[in-house]
């Protein structure tokens, strides 16, 4: 009996009876996706757009309750837009950069993320979950008229797996009874409960925070600018030991209040008692609504590795941190472009399958700067040891008079992009004085093109990219896709383009790899130097 | 009683154990004072203000660390404490 777990708020893909559980056969695919939230469909709309075929299977049809994630990083919309659906998400989002810091009533510390100027994306929007599912739902239909073998079925869910010699046998459960599929390669973003990891009997270990959170989503008309407000020792009522307040699209904002351990999740739930709490923070005179709560606690953890054989994990199913950074969602998504066109490389046969293990190395230390980043913060906001206490309100106390004691202050560090510094697809850095922001291992930085941006032209395969330096028009690295992109530092009068590219060099040719990082660099074009580093690039060969 | 022996980690260049303070029981008194009339909670605040502040103003990672390790070892010498 094919029960849905919880309610489902938009249906993005209705379930619909497919050939493969009429056919009384077990259908292979090359690549099967499990999980439809955000890691899954921008793995899937990757891997499509590059004509690789996959099939994405949810257990529901569409979009829980709740906004869940709501903070997207530059470097997130950076991905979607080289996807096609970063404009609706700035479109849609609250665009914010300032974040306050009170302790009690004082504001203590502020911070503006905003990036440098001439960049396309803005640091960060604010944007509810199923927003961002819908846009990419919407972008995978767009890719599918226009060939993309993209499949999406919903209420498909992954009862049982069996990894074999050349992939994985998948039982997936449908409202019409179960069917079997075989998977040749079978990616996992099936979130933080992962059915696969489980039947693959993986481990998943790190840390567990005792302390509850209780967010409330609340629809309101209100004065409040879309910052990032963030209390310690909050000084209105019933808030517990700290509190946020952050704005969202559709006159929602998102409140969030630190309950401490050992709380009662029924109590607390209660409408009076969150009601009780809210109009504490927002005062007894404003209008609001109620849309959504949740109480929860946290985990930081993560798999040892992202590739088990025939099977890779992506997103929560991998990793899990703390939300204060913002730093899940956005790590995911950067799993997904991570994975996508390596195994897309070795689907077509055109790179060895060690391609795939360079996911699990780059990501797994993505996964482990985002762990220590939301360990820390939590560390701050929850320790009830005794060193810890002393010092966090020592840092406090001391932020209201004194400087040095303000960026000591964590209420979360938000989310950057990686950098895969010294790991082994990186390809020499051999411009002298290069800018440490578009080094080896750096995801491009953005910069002003005319009247675009230097990432608009940068797409999603090997490219070329020359400053200043000649190269031949057309480079033939069978079975490779080049492109070729020839650029001067007058295309950017501002300056900013040699800023983040040159330095001090008078030319430099970049060899980009097709998640937009730098896989090498050097001062003037040299074939063989190129070709090394392509197949360093490639793990077809290896420093 | 003698004074311990220093590990050798203790180099020339991070940090100073050897005499440092002019007017040593000027230095205490005031020491003292600043804690006059505080209880042992607003004692420990105290100190780990105090602690923050004087890290900040020595700056050098590698002499706070030495710092850190030293403050750490037990009185006798013999190297961290086990519990």
């Amino acid at each position: 009996m094919f029960e849905a777990r919880y309610e489902t708020t938009l249906k993005l893909y209705p379930y619909a009876r497919s050939d493969d559980q009429t056919s009384g056969e077990r259908r292979r695919h090359p690549v099967i996706v499990v999980g439809g939230g955000p890691v899954g469909l921008a793995t899937a709309l990757d891997l499509g757009r590059r004509g690789t075929p996959v099939l994405l299977l949810d257990d529901h049809d569409g979009v829980g309750i709740g906004s869940r994630a709501i903070c997207f990083a530059r470097r997130t919309l950076d991905i979607a837009d080289r996807l096609g659906c970063g404009q609706r998400m700035v479109d849609k989002g609250v665009v914010w950069s300032v974040g306050r810091v009170y302790h009690g009533s004082h504001e203590v510390f502020t911070f503006d993320l905003s990036p440098e100027p001439g960049q396309r994306n803005p640091a960060f929007v604010n944007l509810q979950q199923p927003y961002v599912e819908r846009f990419l739902v919407e972008r995978i239909h767009e890719s599918i008229d226009e060939g993309a073998p993209i499949e999406i079925r919903g209420c498909n869910r992954v009862v049982h797996l069996a990894p074999v010699d050349d992939g994985t046998l998948v039982g997936v459960d449908t409202p019409d009874g179960p069917y079997e599929l075989h998977a040749d390669w079978l990616i996992a973003c099936d979130g933080a409960r992962s059915k696969v990891r489980e039947q693959l009997g993986l481990g998943f270990e790190g840390r567990v925070f005792e302390d509850n959170f209780l967010i409330a989503d609340v629809r309101m008309r209100a004065p409040f600018p879309s910052e990032r407000w963030f209390w310690f020792d909050p000084p209105f009522e019933h808030a517990g030991r700290s509190a946020l307040l952050h704005k969202q699209p559709d006159d929602i904002w998102r409140l969030d209040f630190q309950l401490g351990r050992d709380i009662d999740r029924v109590t607390e739930l209660a409408p009076e008692r969150v009601r009780a709490r809210i109009e504490g923070m927002l005062g007894d005179d404003v209008d609001y609504e109620i849309v959504w709560t949740s109480i929860y606690t946290f985990q930081c953890r993560r798999m040892p590795r992202f590739r088990d054989g025939r099977v890779l994990f992506a997103g929560d199913s991998a990793h899990q941190v703390s939300p204060f950074g913002a730093r899940g969602a956005n790590s995911g998504i950067q799993d997904a472009e991570n994975l996508a066109w390596k195994l897309d490389l070795v689907v077509r046969g055109h790179a060895p399958e060690a391609l795939l293990d360079s996911y699990s190395i780059e990501r797994t230390q993505a996964a482990d700067e985002n762990i220590l980043a939301s360990t820390r913060a939590t560390d701050f906001l929850t320790s009830k040891n005794t060193a810890s206490a002393l010092f966090r309100d020592a840092v406090l106390t001391l932020s209201a008079d004194y400087p040095f004691a303000r960026p000591l202050i964590n209420s979360g560090r938000l989310s950057v992009p990686s950098v895969y510094d010294d790991l082994p697809l990186n390809g020499p850095d051999a411009l002298e004085s290069g800018p440490t922001v578009s080094r080896v291992g750096a995801p491009c930085p953005d910069a002003p093109l005319g009247d675009g941006f230097l990432l608009e032209r940068v797409p999603g395969t090997f490219v070329l990219l020359t400053i200043d330096a000649a190269a031949p028009a057309r480079i033939e690295v069978d079975p490779l896709h080049l492109e070729r992109v020839s650029l001067s530092s007058t295309d950017d009068p501002s300056g900013m383009l040699a800023a983040r590219y040159l330095g001090d060099a008078a030319g430099a040719v970049y060899l980009l790899r097709p998640d937009q990082h730098v896989a090498a660099r050097w001062p003037r074009y040299d074939e063989a130097a190129l070709r090394a580093a392509l197949d360093v690039a490639t793990a077809r060969i290896s420093t | 009683m003698s004074a311990p022996d220093h590990p050798e980690s203790l180099s020339a260049n991070t940090l100073t154990v050897d005499r440092n303070l002019p007017d040593p029981d000027g230095f205490y008194d005031e020491l003292l004072e600043a804690h006059e009339g505080l209880d042992a909670t607003e004692t420990h605040a105290l100190n780990a203000r105090l602690v923050l502040i004087l890290c900040n103003h020595i700056g050098d990672r590698d002499v706070i660390r030495a710092a850190l390790a030293a403050a750490r070892r037990s009185p006798s010498g013999h190297g961290g404490r086990t519990d």
